[in-house]
């Protein structure tokens, strides 16, 4: 074995075995998991079932999937309508302008989701900020009820998501030829043509690769809704997150997630053939 | 010409910052000509066509089509169409559907547009390609498309920028002969933008040879290359050599000139004065070389020693030490009365030519 094989074996395995270890196998118990009963005394008792399945397809669970898919569905596309504007001005401004803009976007990372949620509860509490400033001005006599409403997640969702949506679309307006646009008007095409039927059917793969990373991660956080929701905002994250942590029922839990998994491949496979049709013309582009 | 323009750029200046991309330039195109923009890049030559096609917009002068002038005219809405250096075609779109684009955006019936598109997708032999991507096809059929997509709307003019220099030698060659015949079938204005000037003097009605934002000549190929006007043209059109010289006697019409110590009549068309320092230019191949074994010179001549012989098949050219120090070139016509007369390295000649073929600068 040469060296320069023995290192391309080492590069590939160690982050396999990671995922191996770490995420395939916990994922399998997930799996046996959903499939086994649950024993107060224990995490699970060793008894076959398909309860958790049956139960799964409960009118209860049912309604918090599609308060889920309506709210990440809002999400998605609330983010791409803000991303996209943003997105294609980023890729027509002056470099440096655009690099400071990128940081700008980059800072939130650099501080936990969680605590930038907790910032969001101070910003949205009665006596919070926002409330502060708006009666301050006279522009409300009240203040608002913001938090812990289906509003407060979903402005929290789309705020934490909203990176996840800009930078695809950046990277496919950043690839998109301008020339293309030129051709397009040079041949009579409106302002408005040129964005219909050049730079939307071109910039699709951005569009599909932003709304799947906003959309399944919308399906799937459970702290924003917990901290912003509290308890009346039910969403697919939080029953999971339930069954594990407060009712301890752990079998119902990984059947949820099993489902909630089974969502997301789905999605996934979509995503890969719809981006595949796509790029069909897009391979070579024009050089 | 007696033909009217049908676009006139008057004193038209570009900016980009502080650099002048086009410098107060003033240009008439006729109807139908097959006009070349010629000049090495950054001469503004691409400027000069985005002007017309509206990419860019002016700082000062004007362009007129059609006796109304175009200043704030959008691309979308001017009488004429581009065919793009890097083809700039439809990545997601088929070869028809390319093609159609401009059609549609004017609104057209859709019998009419395939009609229209067969029509053209004909004129640049493209049949049964219609359902391709462009990705599928090879440059030169993309390039057929690019111009496809151009004609099919009849513009007034057809902007070319340097639509032929991704090609290979074979496959441009080709399409120059392709251009002028369907320059020919349409009678569409053609403006062409090279840095090639072989291109530009095989396919062009009209160059303008443009440096530094300027137009310096502007004329047929063969005026260009005949008469260059200045040593800018001179030297950027085509191989020539040239001789420092002095006027010593000026005539009706001609002069002599002092080139290394040998009196050389020339025509005086720019009515130099005794002692005026001017530049002789000759084309390689408007020179004569004769070997001192045949003849001795008899007129004036400059002599010297071939240095290198470059066999060429119709020609042969070569490489000149002259005894003053200087190398030329010279292009040799194979001369069929005299075959046993071969040029070698080391050989002695003198080099003379013909009165009036010189251009005095």
């Amino acid at each position: 074995m040469t060296r320069g094989s023995r290192f391309r074996n080492f590069a590939v395995g160690s982050p396999m075995l990671w995922i191996a270890v770490f995420v395939v196998v916990p994922y399998l118990i997930v799996v046996l998991f959903s499939f086994l009963t649950r024993d107060p005394e224990d995490i699970v008792s060793w008894t076959f079932t398909l309860e958790n399945y049956r139960d799964i397809f409960s009118p209860v669970f049912l309604k918090v999937c599609r308060n889920s898919l309506v709210l990440a569905l809002g999400t998605t596309a609330l983010t791409l309508l803000l991303a996209y504007p943003f997105a294609y001005i980023l890729t027509r401004i002056d470099e440096n302008i655009r690099r400071f803009l990128l940081v700008l976007m980059i800072i939130p990372f650099w501080t936990s989701s969680l605590i930038r949620t907790y910032a969001l509860i101070i910003l949205f509490k009665a006596n919070g900020l926002l409330n502060t400033f708006l009666l301050s001005t006279g522009l409300i006599s009240e203040p608002l009820s913001i938090l812990y409403t289906e509003t407060a997640v979903f402005i929290g969702l789309v705020y934490t998501l909203l990176p996840f949506m800009i930078l695809p679309l950046y990277a496919s307006l950043l690839k998109l030829d301008r020339r293309l646009m030129e051709a397009a008007r040079d041949l009579g095409a409106t302002s408005r043509h040129v964005f219909f039927h050049i730079v939307l059917p071109l910039t699709l793969p951005g569009i599909i690769a932003g709304s799947t990373m906003v959309f399944l991660p919308a399906l799937g956080l459970f702290y924003i809704p917990d901290l912003l929701g509290g308890a009346r905002s039910m969403l697919i994250g939080n029953f999971i997150k339930n069954q594990f942590l407060t009712t301890s029922h752990w079998p119902l839990g990984s059947a949820a997630s099993v489902v909630l998994t089974l969502l997301m491949v789905m999605l996934l496979v979509w995503f890969f053939i719809s981006t595949r049709r796509a790029h069909s013309g897009d391979m070579e582009a024009v050089r | 010409m007696e033909k009217a323009p049908i676009v006139r750029l008057r004193e038209v200046t570009k900016r980009f910052d502080d650099v002048v991309a086009v410098d107060a330039l003033s240009l008439d195109i006729f109807q139908g000509e097959f006009l070349t923009l010629l000049g090495p890049s950054g001469c503004g030559k691409t400027t000069v066509l985005r002007l017309i096609a509206g990419f860019e917009s002016l700082d000062e002068g004007e362009i007129v089509m059609n006796g109304a002038p175009l200043n704030g005219t959008p691309p979308n809405r001017r009488n004429v169409n581009t065919v793009f250096q890097s083809y700039a075609l439809f990545p997601h779109m088929t070869i028809y559907d390319n093609i159609a684009f401009g059609l549609k955006m004017k609104q057209l019936g859709k019998s009419l547009i395939s009609e229209q598109v067969d029509e053209a997708v004909s004129i640049v032999k493209l049949q049964g390609l219609e359902n391709r991507k462009p990705h599928q096809l090879s440059g030169g059929q993309q390039q057929r498309v690019a111009m496809a997509r151009a004609i099919v709307n009849k513009p007034q003019v057809l902007l070319l920028d340097e639509p032929l220099s991704a090609l290979d030698y074979r496959l441009r060659q080709e399409m120059e002969i392709e251009l002028k015949r369907i320059h020919r079938k349409l009678g569409i204005t053609f403006v062409f933008v090279t840095h090639d000037q072989e291109e530009a003097i095989s396919m062009s009605d009209r160059i303008a040879v443009m440096n530094q934002g300027r137009i310096e000549q502007i004329g047929t190929p063969t005026r260009i290359y005949e008469e260059p006007e200045n040593m800018f043209v001179a030297k950027f059109v085509g191989e020539i050599n040239i001789f420092e010289g002095r006027i010593i006697e000026v005539y009706n019409g001609s002069a002599t000139v002092d080139i290394h110590g040998r009196p050389f009549k020339v025509l005086n068309r720019k009515n130099f004065s005794t002692g005026q320092h001017v530049k002789v230019l000759l084309r390689p191949e408007d020179l004569a070389v004769t070997r001192d074994e045949d003849s001795r010179p008899v007129s004036p001549s400059l002599g010297g020693v071939i240095d290198e012989v470059i066999y060429k098949g119709k020609t042969v050219d070569l490489i000149v030490s002259l005894d003053a120090g200087e190398t030329i070139f010279v292009t040799q016509f194979f001369n069929e009365d005299q075959e046993d007369v071969v040029f070698r390295q080391g050989q002695r000649v003198h080099v003379d030519w013909p009165y009036g073929w010189e251009v005095v600068l």
